[in-house]
């Protein structure tokens, strides 16, 4: 708070002083100090992946994009969202449905454990699923035993992918249900409407935004996961490398062009997210607003 | 769940019958968080077990693994706490001025959660080094910024910083300004408003970004992994050693201390759990 001392004295001497300008002069103070901090811990870290992807012009740019290492990290990186993401959405709207609609016992305690995959170390996730699938894990000989390999292969990092992203659209979809309330949905049945009638036609309609949020959040973490499938992988190039464990094997091969090129697709998947996700939160605010007219 | 088995033998069983009658859409999510959740809590939680109290304590209490401890906790704590104060001056800043292109930087402090960690620890090894754009304004000062334990700290600040500015965000929205004008009115100091008026409301929440924070960066693998060096007694996190400690296939090693990061996350979820129980009392 130190650094908040100087400029709130001086404002209190203004105030005495019946001056308007110095309390602006306490205003621009915080708002540069916060500025400044942000500028050194994220906006001049941010923009420095830009400046380095394309420092040599976007022809090796697009060179490095061709390597087919590159190609395949990005090919496993969408199978891996492809198949973790709508297995969480189902998963999800599920879950926030019983959670949100039905009175049980142990219900905050749920709530609560479905927090679990976000405080756990992404590392320690790896390491759950090493155990359980592993060949010396719970279901290593039989697995064995069947010929199925999950660990160092795509089922283990897509098993990785749906740990770490679990709770999100769960997340995001229950106070919005909770928020909805069940008239709607008790007016469809008694004028006759069945369980999916009322899903497709009354209840997803409603929850739609909440819905798109927590999906694209689930998304951006999938596509981003590191540490998780980092453990479970193997990182072997070309077979079960994603695109953020390409970025830092480049990096550790001292290949720091190629790093950059994977790291500013990344980068503007992140930017790209966080526009949806402004978009999508006008678009809640904007129904807010016309629910109270 | 469990609170069942210790009800008397009819009602178990007519929980069993329940059970068995449930419509699939109670079965799904609760198979789902079996297979996904539960079943791999209790298979490192019972692997951990069979090593023994005696061979788990000389384990998790191994100087290497004390060392990463120490290292891990210090800075997550140090840093959740400068993000604290830095994060209630932006939420403050966020809520209550106007300046250009302050919807950006609102949408912009969520930018740690999008970022994949290992782009975010690449950028920084290369800013925060000495060639880079911030490292080298330390460099002759003789200050070593990444690859030593001020990179981990560096990045721990990058990944939890979007926590405190959003928990505290509506609160200090919603909070009124009749009541600080009040204060200021019956002549407090503009230092006594915030001290004794604004700040007790906000508390909760900031708290609750803090400790969410800090069970963040005490987790963080990914950023930590690139801009820090990972050498043992200086700049080396627990969760790089459980990773090492598996590359080496030492999986008692790998499974004791991640049992011990469990654990302190499910303790850090609880009270965080607890905190916002309180914030809620409060508004």
């Amino acid at each position: 708070m130190a650094s908040l001392d100087p400029s709130l004295k001086a404002s209190e001497a203004a105030s005495t002083a019946k001056e308007v300008k110095p309390r602006d002069w306490a205003k621009i103070g915080l708002i540069t100090t916060a500025v400044l901090y942000l500028t050194l811990i994220l906006f001049i870290p941010a923009l420095n992946v830009f400046v380095q992807a394309f420092s040599k012009g976007i022809g090796p740019f697009l060179a490095n994009l061709t390597e087919p290492a590159f190609q395949n990290a990005v090919k496993l990186t969408f199978i891996i969202a492809a198949i973790a993401v709508p297995v969480n959405t189902i998963f999800g709207l599920c879950a926030a449905w019983v959670i949100a609609r039905k009175r049980f016992r142990g219900r905050a305690l749920v709530i609560s454990i479905l927090d679990v995959p976000f405080s756990v170390s992404p590392v320690v996730a790896g390491l759950m699923i090493v155990l359980l699938y592993g060949r010396n894990g719970w279901f290593g000989p039989f697995l064995e035993a069947h010929d199925i390999k999950i660990i160092f292969a795509l089922p283990g990092m897509v098993l990785a992918t749906a740990f770490v992203t679990l709770p999100f659209v769960a997340r995001e979809v229950i106070p919005v249900l909770e928020e909805l309330g069940t008239d709607q949905e008790e007016a469809a049945q008694t004028l006759g409407a069945n369980n999916w009638q009322i899903f497709w036609r009354v209840t997803l309609p409603s929850i739609r935004w909440g819905l798109l949020y927590g999906v694209l959040l689930t998304n951006a973490r999938a596509m981003g996961e590191f540490g998780a499938i980092s453990v479970v992988s193997g990182n072997i190039a070309s077979k079960t490398q994603t695109l953020p464990l390409f970025v830092e094997e480049s990096y550790k091969q001292y290949e720091t062009e190629s790093a950059y090129s994977a790291a500013v697709l990344l980068a503007l998947l992140a930017v790209v997210t966080l526009v949806l996700k402004e978009i999508l939160e006008r678009k809640t605010r904007i129904k807010e607003v016309k629910e109270d007219t | 769940m469990s609170a069942t088995s210790s009800d008397s033998n009819p009602i178990w069983r007519n929980w069993l019958g329940v059970t068995a009658r449930l419509p699939w859409i109670w079965i799904l999510p609760t198979a789902y968080l079996f297979f996904m959740l539960f079943l791999p809590t209790v298979a490192l939680l019972l692997k951990a077990s069979t090593e023994g109290p005696a061979r788990f304590w000389s384990i998790a209490t191994s100087p290497i693994a004390l060392d990463a401890y120490r290292v891990t906790f210090s800075t997550a704590l140090v840093t959740a706490f400068i993000n604290g104060v830095f994060g209630l001056l932006i939420a403050w800043v966020l809520v209550r001025y106007e300046f250009p292109f302050k919807k950006i930087i609102d949408a912009a402090v969520d930018l740690p959660f999008a970022l994949p960690t290992s782009v975010a620890g690449l950028t920084l090894a290369t800013v925060y080094s000495e060639n880079g754009w911030i490292g080298s304004l330390f460099a002759p000062l003789g200050i070593k910024l990444a690859f030593t334990q001020w990179g981990v700290a560096i990045a721990m600040l990058l990944i939890s910083l979007p926590f405190v500015v959003r928990t505290v965000q509506p609160v200090l929205t919603d909070l009124e300004r009749e009541i600080e004008e009040a204060a200021w009115c019956l002549g407090a100091s503009k230092f006594q408003t915030f001290w004794r008026v604004l700040l007790p409301p906000i508390m909760p929440a900031a708290l609750t970004g803090i400790a969410l924070g800090f069970s963040r960066a005490v987790g963080e693998y990914g950023s930590v992994v690139v801009v820090s060096s990972n050498t043992p007694y200086k700049d080396l996190i627990a969760p790089v050693l459980v990773f090492q400690r598996l590359e080496q296939y030492d999986y008692s090693g790998a499974t004791v201390i991640g049992a011990v990061l469990l654990g302190i996350s499910l303790a850090l979820l609880v009270l965080i759990n607890l905190l916002q129980a309180w914030g809620r009392r409060y508004g």
